[in-house]
This record gives structure tokens, C-alpha cells and sequence, in this order.
């Protein structure tokens, strides 16, 4: 008996050892967070010689009643549904131009691509001098047409529409690379009788291609919904949330409660409505739609 | 990326398809007007910033204005010693674990890989506040490695490995034990060479997500010598600077071209690598 256990004991242990050093590090800056966040969140924030207590909901009844967190959502909410469509849809035009046989397609892969690969925080400070009132380049060509300039980034109605461009034009050529790589995997052989029996272009894409890509489109909706969740350096970079919270994100001022104001009990029961969003945008994936779009 | 590949409808007819062409070239060049751009602005000087006339002197004044108004060479020193640091540590720990489960049945495996796929929807990015209380206990505030700590076991690349191990045959394993490699030794010698372009992937993408990663580095840093290019960057750029936007685009370019010559050069291998990264 005892000769038969050993070796498969030996083995456990092995593949622990394996995993040790990874869990260790996802426990302690990952699970480990998760939790404490969620404890944090049911106490006050310790102040000098006071220490945090027990304080239930409190925090979240406050939150409710906190208009800058409802801005926030708000702000979130337009942000990801402005930047989500049309990024996906320039995504895969690029990737149908790309999958095709254009002149000059390692450049306009490069073109495409290259936003991708620049630091968001470098992207911020080249789109901040298009945006800036007068002097900058969008009014300079608004002038030049006779129009009126305005401060884009200072007004309430076109801060976040700012933010939007800017991230479409930063996100799309990603999202191209998915959709490029499911197109190549689609058969040639579904689009030659198509062609054959005179289907146009549009009714191709519309009732065949489309269809296929659709886990790809529902892999870069998760991707895109978490970025904009995720993603608020160039609120720093551009707004700090201005002008008059009419571009503060949740992550954003999550990180003003926590290190301008300190208040890490609030800041907590704040990530805990961050992370319960992304929880369910991933979940959604499984739970929902991956089971209505699988072609098989 | 083969040529040969599929009859895309973009072929169908050549007047469409000539259509095609223009509209992806127009797009092409909007898609990299903003940066052409930000070269117009960093090559001229202040005056020529929004005067697009093709005699206006050049200069490389703004680059050498720059470079001396911030420590940008430490800056890139940090970054770089960040992203090898982060890399290195990824690779080791990712490698193991992927190992273990893609080869060991343990009691809780499946368990345990759910708990590591957690970290695909919660990033350390999100929990800035509990993380950093983390580091201030451990005393890694202001230090690279307090930077990269939390992302140093990365559940996307124990994933995306644990699917390459999973690929490899049975026997090559079981011939190099026969051969008298032990645990480790048939992991470097049979796996790892196996999943050579997974590593590549993976390292570009690492490299270019921790290159690139702000808002963390932010936090935590404070000082010259700690400070990464993206912080840096923004503390030179931030508007005390005055308008002067031919030495931020400067610095700004300064800032991004190490990854952008590697991504012009490699762009082959940027692209596939997002894209074996990303087929899951």
C-alpha cells in the first residue's frame, strides 16, 4: 500500500512546488486585495489614533449618495459605449482591407498598428495640443474654415466625445489584429461559391463572415469593455476629471480618494463596485453570450 | 500573414476593389497623421508648430532642449531595468506553474486554475489602493521592484503556456526521462524549446504592456531614481511646462521610440505575437 501512495504523493508535491511561487504572488496581489477590499469596504477609514471600525453599509449608503460616483458610473457607462462600437467596427474593416490584397499592406498594417504600441500617457500629450483652445491644431484648421474654436477639453458637452477619438484612434488597429487573425482561419471555400452564385459583397459579409467572427467580436467587446474600465491614464494626463467631473472615471476617482484624499475605506467600497462591474462583464461572456454564438 | 491565403470579397471586383484601396490608404494616413505630427512639431521650431510650410528650417534643438530639461536617460535606464526585471521573473514563475498544470493531475487543480484565471478579470491594475497598502508593509514603495511585484505572477501567461505544454506529445516527455532528465530537466530541454514562439509572444506583449503602464508606476514611485519613462514623461510634459509643444512632442517621441523602432523593425513578429497571444 505504503509503496503505492509514495510515488503519487511525491508527485503532489511536485506540482505544488511548481505552483508555489506563481500562487504566492496571485494570492498576495490578487486575491489576497480582492478580499481585504471587500473588508475594507464594511469599515471606516483609520484617521491618527483612531483605528478603522466596523461600520457595515455605511459606506455604500454614502456612495448612493455621493453624485460624484454617479457621474462616474455615468461617465463610464457613455465612455465604454462610445468608444466600444465604432473601435470594433474600424477593427474589422482594417482586418477585411488587411485580409485582402491591397498594395502596400505592410504599411498600412504599420499605420494601423502603431497607435497600439505608444504609451497612453504619450498619446495624451500629442492629442492635448490638438485640443487646445486656439493655439492648438483643431482650432487652427477650424479657424482657417472660418469657424469658431472652442476649448474642447474644458467644456463640459466635449470632454468625454474628446476622450472617445482619442481612444478609438488608440484601441482599434489592437482589435484589428484578433479579427485578422479569425478571418485567416476562415476557408476559402466559403467564399468562392458565394461569388460563384453572385452573392454581393455585403450580403457575404452580412451571412457569412460575420456570423464566423462572432466569437472574435464577443472576445473584443470583453477586451474593450474591461479597458475602458481599467484604463484612465489619460484622465491624468488630460482632464483630472475636468472640467467639473464631467470626465471622471470610476478608476480615476477611485485613485483621487485613495491618494489625494486619503480615504481608503471609501476607496474600497468604490473598487468593490469597479471590480463587481468587471466581474460581470467577464462572467456575462460565459454565462450569456458565448452560449448563443457558437457556430458549430 | 501568407499572401496566398483566402479570396477575400475585396477581390471580387477590381473597381470596388480599387475603392478599397484608396479608402484604406485614406485611413492609413489619418491613422498616422497624429504622430507625423508630433515629428513636425519636434524637427521645427516653436514658430513653425502649426505652419505647415515644407521650406521651414529644421532643427534637432528641441530634442537636445529636452533631454537636458528631465533625466530622460534614467528614466530609460528604469524602465528598462523595470520590464528585463518584470520579464525575467514572469518567465520563470509562469513557466513552472504552466507546467504543473498542464502535465500534473494534483488534487485542486482545477480549483486552483480558476482561482489563477480570476486575475484575467481583476488586474493588479484595479486594486491600486489594498496593493499599495501591501507594498508599504513589505517597504518596496519607490522601488522597481515594488513596480513590478504585482504583476509578476501573470495569469495570462500561465495560461497562454499551459495551452502550449498541453500540445506537446506524451512520448517526447516520456523518451527524455527515459534518457534520464528529471522533472526540471525535461521541462527546459523538451517543453521550453517547444513553446519557443509562445515566449516570444509573450514576452513582446509583457514588454510592451509594462513599457507602456502608467497609472501603477505613478503611485508608487517618487523619486529620480525609481520613476519609469511613462511618469517621467507626464511630470516633464505637465502644463507648468508652458506651451511650449515643440519640446513635448520631443520628449514625447523620446519617450516612445525605443518601442516604436522595435515594433518598426519587428513588425512581423509584434503583430503575430499580439495576435497568438490573443487567439486563447
Amino acid at each position: 500500500m505504503r509503496a503505492r501512495l509514495a510515488p503519487d504523493i511525491r508527485h503532489q508535491v511536485h506540482a505544488w512546488l511548481l505552483l508555489l511561487p506563481a500562487a504566492l504572488l496571485l494570492g498576495l496581489f490578487t486575491h489576497y486585495p480582492t478580499l481585504a477590499t471587500l473588508w475594507q469596504s464594511a469599515h471606516s477609514t483609520p484617521k491618527g489614533f483612531r483605528p478603522a471600525r466596523f461600520i457595515g453599509f455605511a459606506q455604500y449608503a454614502a456612495m448612493a449618495d455621493d453624485p460624484v460616483f454617479w457621474q462616474a458610473i455615468g461617465n463610464n457607462l457613455v465612455y465604454a459605449l462610445g468608444t466600444l462600437p465604432p473601435s470594433i467596427a474600424l477593427a474589422l474593416l482594417m482586418a477585411l482591407w488587411m485580409n485582402g490584397r491591397l498594395a502596400g499592406r505592410p504599411f498600412l498594417r504599420a499605420a494601423y498598428f502603431m497607435p497600439t504600441v505608444l504609451p497612453m500617457i504619450a498619446v495624451a500629450n500629442i492629442w492635448l495640443f490638438f485640443y487646445t483652445p486656439d493655439y492648438g491644431l483643431l482650432d487652427q484648421i477650424l479657424h482657417a474654415l472660418g469657424f469658431a474654436g472652442r476649448n474642447w477639453l474644458g467644456d463640459r458637452e466635449t470632454v468625454l466625445a474628446c476622450l472617445i477619438v482619442m481612444t478609438i484612434w488608440k484601441e482599434a488597429g489592437f482589435f484589428m489584429i484578433f479579427y485578422l487573425a479569425a478571418l485567416q482561419q476562415i476557408p476559402v471555400s466559403l467564399a468562392e461559391p458565394a461569388a460563384f452564385e453572385g452573392a454581393s459583397r455585403w450580403y457575404y459579409f452580412r451571412c457569412v463572415l460575420f456570423p464566423l467572427l462572432m466569437p472574435t467580436t464577443l472576445f473584443v467587446l470583453v477586451n474593450a469593455a474591461i479597458n475602458a474600465f481599467r484604463l484612465v491614464d489619460h484622465i491624468v494626463a488630460m482632464t483630472k476629471g475636468g472640467p467639473d467631473n464631467a470626465s471622471i472615471l470610476l478608476l480615476f476617482y477611485i485613485y483621487e480618494v485613495g491618494f489625494k484624499f486619503w480615504d481608503t475605506g471609501y476607496a474600497a467600497a468604490l473598487t468593490v463596485v469597479l471590480v463587481a462591474a468587471l466581474a460581470v462583464v467577464a462572467l456575462g461572456q460565459y454565462f450569456f453570450l458565448d452560449r448563443r454564438i457558437h457556430y458549430q | 500573414m501568407s499572401a496566398a491565403a483566402t479570396t477575400s470579397p475585396a477581390d471580387l471586383g477590381t473597381r470596388t476593389g480599387r475603392l478599397d484601396a484608396i479608402a484604406a490608404w485614406l485611413l492609413a494616413l489619418l491613422w498616422i497623421a497624429p504622430l507625423v505630427y508630433a515629428l513636425w512639431a519636434a524637427i521645427h521650431p516653436a514658430q513653425f508648430a502649426v505652419r505647415f510650410e515644407l521650406t521651414a528650417p529644421l532643427t534637432f534643438d528641441n530634442f537636445t532642449r529636452a533631454w537636458t530639461a528631465a533625466p530622460f536617460a534614467r528614466y530609460i535606464l528604469n524602465t528598462v531595468l523595470m520590464v528585463t526585471m518584470i520579464l525575467a521573473v514572469q518567465l520563470a514563475l509562469v513557466t513552472l506553474a504552466a507546467f504543473a498544470f498542464a502535465r500534473y493531475s494534483f488534487a485542486g487543480r482545477e480549483a486552483m486554475f480558476a482561482l489563477v484565471l480570476v486575475q484575467l478579470m481583476i488586474m493588479p491594475d484595479v486594486l491600486i489602493v489594498e496593493n499599495y497598502l501591501t507594498l508599504e508593509r513589505l517597504g518596496l514603495i519607490d522601488s522597481l521592484l515594488g513596480i513590478g511585484l504585482p504583476y509578476m505572477g501573470s495569469a495570462f501567461g500561465i495560461f497562454l503556456l499551459r495551452q502550449t505544454f498541453k500540445t506537446v506529445p506524451r512520448e517526447l516527455d516520456e523518451a527524455a526521462r527515459i534518457e534520464g532528465c528529471g522533472l526540471l530537466g525535461t521541462l527546459w530541454r523538451v517543453y521550453v524549446p517547444l513553446a519557443r514562439p509562445v515566449y516570444v509572444a509573450f514576452g513582446l506583449v509583457s514588454v510592451s504592456y509594462h513599457w507602456n503602464n502608467f497609472l501603477w508606476p505613478l503611485i508608487v514611485t517618487n523619486s529620480v531614481t525609481t520613476r519609469p519613462l511613462t511618469v517621467g514623461l507626464q511630470i516633464f510634459a505637465a502644463p507648468e511646462q508652458g506651451l511650449d509643444w515643440g519640446l513635448i512632442c520631443a520628449g514625447t517621441l523620446m519617450s516612445s521610440a525605443p518601442l516604436v523602432i522595435a515594433f518598426l523593425v519587428f513588425q512581423r513578429q509584434f503583430v503575430q505575437s499580439f495576435m497568438r497571444a490573443g487567439i486563447r
